[in-house]
């Protein structure tokens, strides 16, 4: 059998909004996943250095502030240099301001290098499970 | 008998040389000739030499011990290649920029048999090979060695500074190969963390070592002891010591530089450039280093009037503009009334270019809380020295005309240039001499250079 896959999970930026990714952290948990959660105000190089140090399969981000466009300029490029083109990553939260369509969002993170993009009322299961499946998919499940 | 130090630089089109008086602290002599590097280089120096001795005793003594730089066969030609365009590719870009070097080539990503190809072609006298922070991607580093162990005899000179975790693999690439592989730090070790001193001191070395070898210029050992470092590198270390100043002389604090030349136009700025106005976020990329050298190679009065040209066009679009530009393009000077005004407009143009391409820009985006600005590079409004040299810069009528393209202007409000600056000349052409004598004696350095500097 293999080894749990690794996850990391946090708030991005400056944001302060905790519950979202407790929650979270707690379900991955229950679905028999290895949880690094790294909590609120993490900064995009923090969750890159985590993922090397801990050899993570995914990272999953909240943001619920509007500011995740900001905190993520250039995340993409950062992460290939510290060589995670392989890791999945994916984003939850109010991700945009004044902005009604989700879709636009969706097209704007998935360019800033997230597979899979979810409005903030997305249903967990149905993320782990896609997570599980896009695991499956790289063979790392 | 004096104490006199004699300061050389071998340019691609002048052999210069400058005498300075240590006791005196004064500037005594200076001389310029065409240089000869294509024939022989000391042929040259010898000319410069005697023009010195026509006005002052020197000695052989003296001679040896002469400081001297070199931009003479083109310099010190570079290919930068990284992983990501914004990252290592621009770390591996500064490093080459801050050793004096002229990047020629800068690559990203996988390397093609036709980027290969094109890199044979340019036949860089060092090609610089990052990728990757440190433990980060290997995949790229490797690709890329092996692409270019299979280069030619025209790439010779491989600097390896990038992903440690990847060296050995790259020396086992390189190990059945007789290229010169020289592994330094990463220049990017971690994201957004610069460190290109290890990787400057290599470039030095190579250049010393092997450069001005293959060139021809270490002929002029023949007379003097050596040749130090490049005259960019010599210009930037002046820039430096001036700013700085050294020990209880106090330098001037934050100035830009400003070489209007005939192939480029290079601008140094020796300032922190943190944000000065209020709710400023900077960008998260690479920091700005403190020392900083941008080279435009697509301005220059002479080789690429080009670009000056159709720049030139949109403020004053007369057929004579081109009849001008043609005359520089050919090497002449401007004799005329009309020729000396064209030669000030792109002059002008030269530097308010190369200074808007060297100063950080803000840019305004819309969060919950409204507009939030964002600064990329470095802010530079407060700085109050802004400091001329170069041929065209030097030698012009009205040099505060040409500085005054790197003032602010109200209409590009997003480009942070000096605000109220004063304006100074480098009136003796003698900067590239400062850097030199700085290595030495840099307080003596730092008082020759005030004695001419002049307001304009």
């Amino acid at each position: 059998m293999k080894k749990a896959p690794t996850v990391v999970t946090g708030t991005v930026g400056m944001d302060a909004h905790v519950i979202g990714t407790k929650v979270l952290s707690r379900a991955l948990k229950d679905a028999g996943f290895n949880v690094v959660a790294l909590g609120m105000q993490v900064s995009p190089e923090e969750f890159i250095k985590v993922a090397q140090e801990t050899s993570a399969d995914a990272i999953l981000m909240s943001s619920l502030y509007g500011m995740a466009e900001i905190d993520l300029r250039g995340f993409k490029e950062k992460y290939m240099e510290a060589g995670l083109s392989d890791v999945i990553f994916y984003i939850g939260g109010i991700l945009g301001v004044g902005r009604h369509d989700f879709k636009e969002d969706e097209e704007k993170f998935k360019k800033l290098g997230f597979n899979r993009v979810y409005p903030p009322e997305a249903d967990i299961d149905a993320a782990i499970n896609d997570l599980k499946n896009d695991l499956k998919a790289k063979g790392k499940m | 008998m004096d104490n006199i130090r004699l300061l050389i630089d071998f340019g691609s089109t002048f052999t210069k040389v400058v005498a300075v008086d240590l006791d005196e602290e004064e500037l005594i002599a200076t001389a310029r000739v065409p240089s000869t590097v294509e024939s022989d280089i000391t042929v040259g120096l010898k000319e410069a030499l005697d023009k010195i001795a026509s006005s002052i005793d020197i000695t052989d003594i003296e001679k040896r011990k002469a400081l001297a730089c070199s931009s003479a066969a083109g310099g010190l030609r570079m290919v930068c290649i990284g992983f990501v365009p914004e990252f290592t590719s621009e770390a591996a870009n500064r490093a080459a920029l801050g050793a004096g070097a002229k990047v020629v080539g800068r690559y990203s990503y996988e390397l093609t048999r036709h980027e290969i190809t094109e890199i044979e072609n340019l036949s860089p006298d060092i090609v610089l090979l990052s990728g990757g922070t440190d433990g980060g991607d290997e995949k790229v580093i490797i690709h890329n060695a092996r692409m270019l162990a299979h280069s030619n005899h025209s790439v010779s000179h491989i600097i390896v500074a990038g992903n440690k975790a990847a060296y050995d693999e790259i020396e086992t690439i390189f190990s059945d190969n007789n290229k010169h592989v020289l592994f330094t730090k990463n220049v990017m070790p971690e994201i957004g963390k610069l460190d290109v001193e290890p990787c400057n001191k290599e470039i030095r070395e190579i250049f010393l070592k092997n450069i001005i070898e293959a060139k021809g210029i270490a002929k002029a050992k023949a007379i003097i002891d050596d040749v130090i470092m490049p005259t960019p590198s010599a210009v930037l270390e002046a820039a430096k010591l001036i700013a700085n100043g050294y020990g209880d002389i106090t330098g001037l604090g934050e100035l830009i530089v400003i070489d209007v030349g005939g192939a480029t136009t290079d601008v140094h700025s020796v300032a922190k450039g943190n944000p000065t106005g209020g709710a400023i976020t900077l960008a998260s990329s690479l920091p700005e280093p403190y020392v900083k050298r941008t080279v435009e190679g697509d301005l220059g009065l002479k080789y690429n009037i080009d670009t000056l040209m159709e720049l030139a066009k949109e403020r004053d679009d007369s057929p004579n503009l081109e009849k001008v530009a043609k005359k520089l393009h050919e090497g002449n000077l401007p004799e005329d009334k009309e020729e000396i005004a064209y030669h000030l407009l792109l002059s002008r143009l030269a530097a308010e270019v190369a200074v808007n391409r060297h100063a950080g820009k803000i840019e305004v985006i819309y969060g919950p809380t409204g507009e939030i600005l964002i600064q990329y590079g470095k802010d530079l409004t407060q700085v109050k020295y802004v400091i001329g040299t170069g041929g065209p810069i030097v030698f012009s009528s009205n040099p505060r005309e040409i500085l005054e393209g790197a003032l602010f202007q109200t209409e590009k409000p997003d480009i942070l240039k000096p605000k109220d600056p004063r304006f100074y000349l480098d009136e003796e052409y003698i900067l590239y001499a400062v850097g030199l004598l700085g290595q030495v004696e840099p307080i003596k350095a730092l008082n020759i250079f005030k004695k001419h500097l002049k307001q304009v």
